[in-house]
């Protein structure tokens, strides 16, 4: 019998090889080259470009950004899922897709959205202004814009996950006399905890790098600069330092992606095996 | 205490599940729901438990109506057809779940919960148990720990639907003793749901026969045998 195992050496090696050299070509060398330029000019300067008011700034506003919208979107996500596992209703299947949506437009789409509706010329640019409220160019409308970028990551890993799981330990509790507080708490969220915690990991992620999104509504101002558009400005400003400055801030973008990849990997490892998979 | 139905109806899209079923469970009375699959059976055990509502009809639990009630109010002791256990919870976490989440003044205190559990597990036979989780267990010990876990709120009403369905042979016949055993000594009013009409007519003091979601004849065993009211029921219990 031939089996999928006992394909002709040649084919194995011409799949494996075309993956290393894709892999070679796309992930480690790119990586190298950040790593490469960012230390090009040396540790201090390297020290010292992350510590440009700039680079502080930019770090700042990243981190503040992502400590909002990560526990906007696992609420959210966690409420949708629920929803969709647990109620009956019309257009389920509509508002399963309506999810999905910020991963199928460009960001930059989703960022114009924003511009519209809150612009000086939008929709609520004229009430927004009479009443002194700033959102583009300022903390809200950036926070909003990677939000609606990153909103359907923790929803996604938990609506099958849910499925999977069923409501019969639900509907047990409920007849032991638990309210939905107590449900939720108790019964619900041990069984996800794990795939919430993946989701918020893919969200942070996506959120500190959003770029596109983010831009549209940040404009150009100079101190409401995210990482990702901070790294543009490095290096579209002239001369090897600014070059060196934005490999730097790069370079922690990049330490955080592998951080990530590392949780995540661990917690696939872990946890999110297929049950054949899981150590007992 | 009492438990009945009047003229429920119930509809799952365009399919009809329940259709004008009333019936009486008496106090005491350890009574079983019989029918092929897709009877309509099920439905009405979870109807009665609340946690699927009726399109139309009345549940009243001693004579109050529960209709408008929610599960978790009505705190029926249901037993699952696949057990439903907390899976990471232990089986001592299991039974006392339902102590637990009393709401304070009503809550016995943790020596009390854990007097209460340790008395479960030992009316189960599991009192070694309590540590393990479920997905260490055998077949027949989760279905004890989800009747321990069902019976730990004191339900004035057991609901248990296919109680024995996933079980080997000589187990079903076990705890099938156990339970009849069981119901003797506490005269807790129970239902239960089975397609398995030997089990029905072993244990049950009084057997309805359902079909297409409507109930074809209650009776007696003996009665039904004797008697059957219909075709269908002449051809399901082949007499």
């Amino acid at each position: 019998m031939k089996r999928a195992t006992t394909d002709p050496l040649l084919a194995r090696y011409l799949c494996i090889g075309a993956m290393l050299a894709f892999m070679l070509f796309f992930l480690v060398f790119p990586v190298a080259v950040i790593l490469i330029e960012a230390f090009r000019k040396g540790i201090e300067f390297y020290l010292s470009a992350l510590s440009a008011h700039h680079s502080v700034t930019a770090i700042r506003m990243t981190l503040v950004v992502a400590l909002a919208v990560v526990p906007l979107n696992t609420v959210f996500g966690i409420c949708a899922a629920w929803s969709i596992v647990h109620f009956e209703f019309r257009g389920k299947a509509l508002l399963i897709s309506l999810i999905e949506i910020p991963l199928w437009v460009s960001p930059v789409v989703g960022g114009l959205v924003f511009a519209l509706v809150f612009g000086k010329q939008g929709w609520l640019g004229t009430w927004l202004e009479s009443h002194q409220i700033q959102i583009l160019f300022a903390y809200p409308g950036i926070v909003l814009a990677t939000a609606f970028v990153t909103f359907p990551f923790v929803a996604r890993g938990l609506i099958p996950l849910m499925l999977a799981q069923g409501s019969a330990e639900e509907e047990a509790a409920l007849t032991l006399g638990a309210n939905g507080w107590q449900l939720f708490w108790r019964v619900t969220f041990p069984k996800i905890k794990w795939g919430v915690l993946y989701g918020m990991i893919l969200c942070n992620a996506r959120a500190m790098g959003e770029f596109g999104a983010v831009s549209v509504v940040a404009g150009s101002v100079d101190d409401k600069m995210t990482m990702p558009l901070q790294i543009e400005q490095y290096y579209l400003a002239l001369g090897p330092e600014g070059l060196a400055s934005a490999f730097a801030l790069a370079s922690l973008l990049l330490v955080l992606s592998a951080a990530t990849l590392a949780i995540k990997l661990g917690l696939e490892w872990r946890h999110l095996a297929p049950p054949a998979f899981r150590p007992h | 205490m009492s438990v009945a139905v009047s003229h429920i109806f119930k509809r799952f899209e365009t399919f009809p599940a329940l259709r004008d079923v009333s019936l009486e469970v008496q106090t005491g009375e350890l009574l079983a729901l019989l029918g092929p699959s897709g009877s309509g059976k099920t439905t009405l055990l979870r109807v009665i438990a609340g946690l699927e509502n009726a399109d139309a009809g009345q549940v009243t639990f001693a004579g109050e109506d529960v209709t408008q009630k929610s599960a978790y109010e009505r705190r029926a002791g249901f037993v699952f057809q696949a057990y439903a256990l907390f899976q990471h919870m232990s089986v001592f976490e299991n039974i006392a779940f339902g102590l637990r989440v009393l709401p304070r003044k009503k809550r016995p205190d943790a020596e009390a919960i854990t007097r209460r559990v340790t008395d479960l597990l030992q009316l189960i036979q599991m009192e070694d148990f309590g540590k393990r989780l479920p997905s260490h267990l055998s077949g027949g010990q989760r279905q004890r720990v989800a009747l321990a876990r069902a019976l730990a709120i004191e339900p004035r009403v057991l609901l248990l639907d296919e109680p024995f369905g996933a079980l080997d042979a000589k187990v079903r016949k076990e705890l099938r003793k156990w339970l009849r055993h069981f119901h003797d000594r506490t005269h807790l009013t129970s239902l239960f749901v089975t397609h398995d009409q030997d089990e029905a007519f072993e244990l049950a003091d009084r057997v309805v026969i359902f079909n297409e979601g409507r109930i074809q004849q209650i009776g007696i065993p003996s009665e039904l045998r004797q008697n059957p009211a219909n075709d269908f029921v002449r051809a399901f219990l082949e007499v």
